[in-house]
Formats: C-alpha cells, sequence, structure tokens
C-alpha cells in the first residue's frame, strides 16, 4: 500500500516536472531558432550557406568574379608556366630579340578592359540591392560600445537591451566559445529588417557573415544596412573593426523566429528589457509598416 | 633599353685602380673613421647600405612579431599572449614596421639609393646631405615605433590608428604619441628622399640618357618619388589632427567637438592607398630588370612599362575610398570607388604581360633572383585577383576586413614586395658586396620561404570566407583547422629566414672576387659597367650614352 502510494506521488512528480519543462519551453519564444544553426564550422572553404537573399546574391557574384578570375591567374600560370619550359637556355640557347608587337600590347589592354566590363555590370546591380534598405517592416538601431551589443527595437517604445558574449567559462551546452551571447537580437523571419548601426564610444564593425552583411559602427553618425532571413535559425556575427582590449569577445548573435513567436517574445522583452523611464505599451498587431507609418504623419 | 656605354668604362676603370690598391673599392679614399663613414655619410652607397641595414632589422622585428601573432593564433584559446592591449600593440607595431622599416627602405632607400644614381651614370644624388638626414629621420623613427610598442600598454589602435580608438580618451599614455611622432619622422624620411630622387633623376642623367633610355627601375622610383611627395604631406596632416586632438583639445575627429572619425579615414587612406603603390613600384621595376636579365632580352615594350607606372601611380591616387566601402559612403561614391579602382587592373595586366613576353623568345637562366622574380610574378598575380574581388564594392561588404583582406595584401606585400626585394637582394649584392652568394643556399631560401609564405598565408583565404575578422588573438573553435596550418607555415618561413643569415654570412666571409658584370649580355644597364664591389665613388667623370 505504502509502496503503491509513495509510485504514485513519484509518478505525480515525474509528470509535474515534465509538465514545467513543456511549459517552460513553450514560454521560451524563440525556441524555433534553435532548430537550425548556422555557424562556422572547421575547414570551412566557401562562404557560410546564405542565410539571406543578400548573400545568397554576394555568394553567386563571389563565384562568378573568382571564376573569372581563376581563369585569369591559370592563363598567366600557363603561359609563364610555358614560356619558362619552351625558353629556358636548354631548349633555347640564343635570345630573340623581338621587344615590340603592337597589336598583342593593344590586344592584352583590350581584353581585360572588356573582362572588366563583364564583372562590372553584375557587381554595380549588387552594389544597388545592397544600398536599398527602403521600405523596411522594422528597424533595429545597432550601437556598438566596448565591449557589448545594444539593441534597441524603433518600433517597439522603450524595447533597448545589451548583448554579451557568454565567458568562456561559463558556457552551457549548445552554446558556441566565442560565437553565444547572453542575449541575442531577435528577429522576425521573412520580413525585412533595416539596421541602424552607430557607437557609443569608438569603431566597431557589425559583421554578419551568414547574412551578408557588414558597416562600421561610428560614433556620431548612422550607417544603416538591411537584411532578410527566410529561415527560422540562429545566425552569427562577429565586431570586425579593431575596438581596443577586447575586441575578440563582442560577438552578434541573432535568433530568427516566424513572426508569431516574435510578437509572443516581443511582450515577454518589453517586460524584461525596457527601460525604466520608458512607458510600456504592450503591442499586440505587428509594428505598422514603418514607411506607411511615416507617410501617414 | 640596351644601353652602350662609352666613358663609364675609363671611369670605373680609373676609379677600380684606385680601390684595387687599397684592395676594396670602398676604401678609395683616405681611410674613413667609423663614425665619419657610416654616421655623417654623404655618400649614396654608404646611405644605400644603412637603409638596407634597417630594412633587415625592421624585417627581423617585425618578423618576429608575426611569429608571436601567428604562435598565439595556432590554437583556439591560446595563452601566449592574454592581454588584447598587448596583441593590439604588437598588430599595430607589425603593420607599422613591415610597411615603414622594412618594405621602404629595403626598396625605396636601400636599392633605390644604391642604384638610381649608377643607372642614370650619376656621381651621387642630387642632395649628399639630405640624403644622410633622411636615413637618420628613419632610424629615429624607429626608435619611436619601438616606444610606441612597448611603453605602457602600447598604440593599439592598428596600423591604420583609426580614431576615436587612438584619441586620448582611449589611448591614454604616451606610447600612441611616439607611434604618432614615429609617422611624422618616417614621413618626412620618405618626403626628403623622395624630393632627392626627382631631383636626381631629373637633373642627373648622363648625357644622352633621354627619359625614354632611362632603365625602368628609375622609372619606377621616379613615379614612387612623385606619390610620396603628394601623399605623405596628407598623412602628416592627418597625423597632426590627431596629435591635436590627443593632446591640445582640438576635435578635428571628435563626435563630439564636431569632428568627424570618416574624415581620418579619407586622409588616411588618401595617403594610405598610394602608399600601396610605393610599395609595389619599385619592385615593379627590379622584376623588370631581374626578368630581362635573365631571359637575356631586353625588356618587352619598354614605354607600355614605363607609363604602366605612371598610370597606376595616377589612378592610385583616386581609388582610396574603396578602403571604406562600409564606413557608410554613399552608393554613387561606392560604385565611383569600385570602377575605379578595377581600372587599375589594365596597367597592372600590361606589366604582366610584358614580362612575360620578355621571357618569351628568351634563353632563361633559373639563377636565384630569377626565381624570386617568378615567384613575384605568380604570387602577384593572385594576389591581384584577390584585389579585384575585393574591389567589388558589394563583395567587400562581406569579405571586408576578413582574413581574406589579410590573405591579399599579405599576397601582394609578403609575397609580392618581399619577394622582389630578396630578388633584388641577390642579383645585386654581388655589385654591393664585391662576392657572390651561394646559389645552391639561394635556392634552398627561395624554395622554403615559397613554401612557408603559401602554406601561412592561402589558408587565410578560407578563414576569410568562413567568416574569421581580422586583429583577433582569440577565435571561435570552427575556425582552428586553417589557423593551425597558417601558424606551421609561418614556421617554415621563419626557418627560411635563417637560411638567409647564413647566406649573409657565406657572402660576407666569401674570398671570390666577381667581375664587372657577372650575370653576362642579359645585364645591360650602366651599374654593369663599373667594378663589382662598385667603388665608393662612381662616375666622377661624366659617362656619355649613345
Amino acid at each position: 500500500m505504502q509502496r503503491r502510494f509513495s509510485s504514485a506521488i513519484g509518478l505525480g512528480l515525474l509528470l509535474a516536472f515534465a509538465g514545467h519543462a513543456a511549459m517552460a519551453q513553450a514560454a521560451d519564444p524563440t525556441a524555433a531558432a534553435d532548430t537550425y544553426v548556422n555557424a562556422p564550422h572547421n575547414w570551412q572553404m566557401w562562404f557560410p550557406v546564405a542565410g539571406s537573399p543578400m548573400q545568397a546574391r554576394i555568394d553567386w557574384l563571389m563565384q562568378y568574379v573568382l571564376w573569372i578570375m581563376a581563369g585569369v591567374v591559370g592563363f598567366v600560370g600557363v603561359l609563364m608556366g610555358y614560356a619558362l619550359w619552351r625558353f629556358s637556355a636548354k631548349r633555347n640557347p640564343v635570345a630573340g630579340h623581338v621587344t615590340h608587337n603592337t597589336l598583342i600590347e593593344v590586344v592584352w589592354i583590350v581584353v581585360p578592359t572588356l573582362l572588366l566590363f563583364v564583372i562590372i555590370f553584375p557587381s554595380l546591380n549588387l552594389i544597388f540591392y545592397e544600398a536599398d534598405d527602403s521600405n523596411p517592416y522594422m528597424t533595429v538601431t545597432v550601437t556598438g560600445h566596448q565591449w557589448y551589443w545594444e539593441y534597441s527595437y524603433n518600433a517597439v517604445p522603450g524595447l533597448d537591451y545589451t548583448s554579451y558574449m557568454v565567458p568562456d567559462n561559463q558556457l552551457k551546452p549548445g552554446q558556441i566559445r566565442r560565437l553565444s551571447v547572453d542575449h541575442p537580437l531577435v528577429l522576425p523571419i521573412g520580413e525585412k529588417i533595416k539596421f541602424n548601426i552607430t557607437s557609443g564610444d569608438v569603431l566597431h564593425g557589425f559583421y554578419l557573415p551568414s547574412l551578408g552583411v557588414q558597416r562600421y559602427a561610428i560614433p556620431g553618425t548612422i550607417v544603416t544596412s538591411w537584411t532578410l532571413i527566410p529561415k527560422a535559425g540562429t545566425y552569427y556575427g562577429q565586431c570586425n573593426q579593431i575596438c581596443g582590449l577586447n575586441h575578440d569577445a563582442m560577438p552578434i548573435e541573432i535568433k530568427a523566429v516566424p513572426m508569431a513567436d516574435y510578437l509572443a517574445w516581443v511582450k515577454v522583452a518589453q517586460a524584461d528589457y525596457t527601460q525604466n523611464n520608458v512607458p510600456t505599451t504592450p503591442i499586440t498587431a505587428p509594428p505598422a509598416n514603418e514607411l506607411a507609418d511615416a507617410a501617414a504623419h | 633599353m640596351s644601353f652602350t656605354t662609352h666613358d663609364p668604362h675609363q671611369a670605373a676603370e680609373h676609379d677600380a685602380h684606385a680601390g684595387h690598391d687599397a684592395g676594396h673599392g670602398a676604401h678609395a679614399h683616405p681611410k674613413q673613421t667609423f663614425v665619419r663613414r657610416w654616421l655623417m655619410s654623404t655618400n649614396h652607397k654608404d646611405i644605400g647600405t644603412l637603409y638596407i641595414t634597417m630594412s633587415i632589422i625592421g624585417a627581423c622585428v617585425g618578423g618576429m612579431l608575426s611569429m608571436i601573432m601567428r604562435q598565439q593564433l595556432m590554437y583556439p584559446h591560446n595563452t601566449i599572449i592574454t592581454n588584447g592591449n598587448e596583441w593590439n600593440a604588437i598588430i599595430t607595431a607589425h603593420g607599422l614596421i613591415m610597411i615603414f622599416w622594412f618594405v621602404m627602405p629595403a626598396l625605396i632607400g636601400g636599392f633605390g639609393n644604391w642604384f638610381v644614381p649608377m643607372m642614370i651614370g650619376a656621381p651621387d644624388m642630387a642632395f649628399p646631405r639630405l640624403n644622410n638626414m633622411s636615413f637618420w629621420f628613419l632610424a629615429m623613427g624607429f626608435i619611436f615605433v619601438m616606444l610606441g610598442l612597448t611603453l605602457g600598454s602600447g598604440a593599439g589602435a592598428g596600423w591604420t590608428l583609426y580614431p576615436p580608438l587612438d584619441n586620448a580618451q582611449y589611448s591614454p599614455g604616451v606610447a600612441t604619441d611616439f607611434s604618432l611622432f614615429s609617422l611624422h619622422l618616417a614621413g618626412v624620411s620618405s618626403l626628403l628622399g623622395a624630393i632627392n630622387f626627382i631631383a636626381t633623376i631629373l637633373n642627373m642623367r648622363a648625357p644622352g640618357m633621354g627619359m625614354h633610355k632611362m632603365p625602368l627601375f628609375c622609372w619606377a622610383i621616379l613615379v614612387t618619388a612623385f606619390l610620396l611627395l603628394l601623399a605623405i604631406p596628407v598623412l602628416a596632416g592627418a597625423v597632426t589632427m590627431l596629435i591635436m586632438d590627443r593632446n591640445f583639445g582640438t576635435s578635428f575627429f571628435e563626435p563630439a567637438g564636431g569632428g568627424d572619425p570618416v574624415l581620418f579615414q579619407h586622409l588616411f587612406w588618401f595617403f594610405g592607398h598610394p602608399e600601396v603603390y610605393i610599395m609595389i613600384l619599385p619592385a615593379f621595376g627590379i622584376i623588370s630588370h631581374v626578368v630581362s636579365t635573365f631571359s637575356r632580352k631586353p625588356i618587352f615594350g619598354y614605354l607600355g612599362m614605363a607609363y604602366a607606372m605612371v598610370i597606376i601611380g595616377f589612378v592610385g591616387f583616386v581609388v582610396w575610398a574603396h578602403h571604406m566601402f562600409i564606413s557608410g559612403i554613399s552608393t554613387d561614391s561606392r560604385v565611383y570607388f569600385e570602377v575605379a579602382t578595377l581600372i587599375i587592373a589594365v596597367p597592372t595586366g600590361i606589366k604582366v604581360f610584358s614580362w612575360i613576353a620578355t621571357m618569351w623568345g628568351g634563353s632563361i637562366e633559373f639563377k636565384t633572383p630569377m626565381l624570386w622574380a617568378i615567384g613575384f610574378i605568380f604570387l602577384f598575380v593572385i594576389g591581384g585577383a584577390t584585389g579585384v574581388v575585393l574591389a567589388n564594392a558589394g563583395l567587400d561588404q562581406e569579405l571586408h576586413n576578413d582574413y581574406f583582406l589579410i590573405a591579399h595584401f599579405h599576397y601582394v606585400l609578403s609575397m609580392g614586395a618581399a619577394f622582389a626585394i630578396f630578388a633584388g637582394f641577390y642579383y645585386w649584392i654581388g655589385k654591393m658586396s664585391g662576392h657572390p652568394y651561394p646559389e645552391f643556399w639561394g635556392k634552398v631560401h627561395f624554395w622554403s620561404f615559397f613554401i612557408g609564405v603559401n602554406l601561412t598565408f592561402f589558408p587565410q583565404h578560407f578563414l576569410g570566407l568562413a567568416g574569421m575578422p581580422r586583429r583577433y588573438p582569440d577565435y571561435a573553435d570552427a575556425f582552428a583547422g586553417w589557423n593551425f596550418v597558417s601558424s606551421v607555415g609561418s614556421l617554415i618561413s621563419g626557418a627560411s629566414t635563417i637560411v638567409f643569415f647564413y647566406i649573409l654570412y657565406r657572402i660576407f666571409t666569401s674570398k671570390e672576387v666577381l667581375a664587372d658584370n657577372y650575370w653576362g649580355e642579359g645585364a645591360t644597364t650602366l651599374e654593369w659597367a663599373v667594378p663589382s664591389p662598385a667603388p665608393h665613388h662612381t662616375f666622377e667623370d661624366v659617362p656619355v650614352i649613345r
């Protein structure tokens, strides 16, 4: 009897525990981001898997330009290798005297010039694509500090928090040394996000290799960029402009989650992260499109 | 490009006799005391030797710093350097020293001083005392940059010196001031040197040597000197403003006082990009001579080669903001600076193809200098190819400041400029010292260095693509593999440097005496018409070029 009772309690405790864990999981709105992690891996030889359309375009242009340049290097290498073999003193004891050939000199000016045109056109397209930060769904102001990042959600009044690297000795299972942070930047997937990047002290570099975003964080000015993340997941970046003592210890971690999770997170975050002096108005609907918003005013 | 000399032989013989009497060409005149000869020198060859000595010291210190860095980066979470400030001071000093106290003194002050007057048939530089002053400014600058490395927590804003990190608030202490003043000293040194080279080359060419007959190394130094003349004052202005911001309360680059940190980047790179060509144009000159000599053929397309350098120098001044694609410059600026930058590939292509055309139909001997020249051309083309990649503003958004960039500029500098320096060294050391270098060990040096630097820097392309930022003393574990390979490569380059010192030892203990023109018919410039070693004074009687 007593044995049965105690096992019933045990089972009940177990159930309660499991139920609590499940609830805790449901309570973490960024859990969806844990299903896919886009991080560098050892012996990697190419760009990260593209986490944004911008990075996909960068990847494409990189292959395009690099193959052309590999062709140039290969051509020069073969040409020089052949010359060295064919005209070595052994095979060609008497040197010739040709020092001019107008045709070939014109050819090696014209052909590289044409090759540059082949590169320039898709390349300029990419510049204009990368520069087009118009009409974003939302804007995050990113401020670099010695040595942490500060994220401020322009559409959510008062939502402003800091993000520090997890020190080596406090890493939890699943976290990546030198890349994981205490409070990641949380973004909704499938929407255009604009970054207003600035700095509170020295220069920093807001660098997200898997999203193809990089801008200096410069005090006294705002430099903009943007991204759009189609897939829920965790994306990493690092500070890429020397900023003093702990330059290597201020990584960037982004959790991209579905819109519903993002909105759920905003509610939690407003409670946790909102600065004391700013009144909180919990939002229930997605923030209005900023441009439409601006037009209405 | 082919010169026949008439009078120089007489002049040379005259000197040679005086030289042989004293047993050594350099002692042809009443023996000078050590202090008089080396501290108060007004002789272009002695000053050239001082510059080369400076560059060897600079290369050793800068190289030692890079060895420390690579050992730290061999493993993630390594503990050779535990303090970020220490690390930043080392990377800053490594960059500054390699540029201003290794590459520039070797190519411009060293080989330029030694061979420009000889190649144009001039007895010395136009302003010998100014020449002396140039060197000692540089030597004092080296002391300053070493103080910047060692005092306090060191000057740690990177060689690009971007404020606000190096302003008084974030880099307190005198170390940064010493590093900034070291740039002033090196800058004044370069400026005076540039004035001297321009005056020498424009005014002191021997009768008959028109500008279009001048050897390509002299063309290279002339263009370089103009670049220095126009770029250094801009650096001096920027550095002065930084010093003012740090010490006298101005706010040129302080946003709080209405200043702009980006202004410094513009000024710095207006100097910094021409500086890149300042380091590589003399290398182009040396490579042209070496390729022509060992192919036993005059250089192909001489005029194209000379004017390609002029064009590179000119365009080099209008591309500076390709270093600032992610500093928030406007879209139109990005378009312009990308296109302007890509244009430089065309004159550079002229040079590369002309070198290959010079080899074409030649009778090529694979002596050590030629190996370095071939290595230079191939590796420079690789560095140029990644340069074209980086010139794309859209790609630079991903690659800026990561290890792909590090690999790129080490391919053009650590391999390009350094290979040309070694090519020049093995090519001319017989003329400078009178003794041959050991051919076998020269080749050992070449191959070990070739393997070492490629192993060091090629994997860094992969690290950059994977997203590893520069100037990190510790990195995510995912970057461990290629970093390890890179560090092993640096050990091989380090070992290779020991071979170089053994070669130096062999040269200076050699009893063998070289002929005037020990390379034979391929070497046609005027320095081969004087004895080896070149006597203390050459061309006291003006040679006439036919």
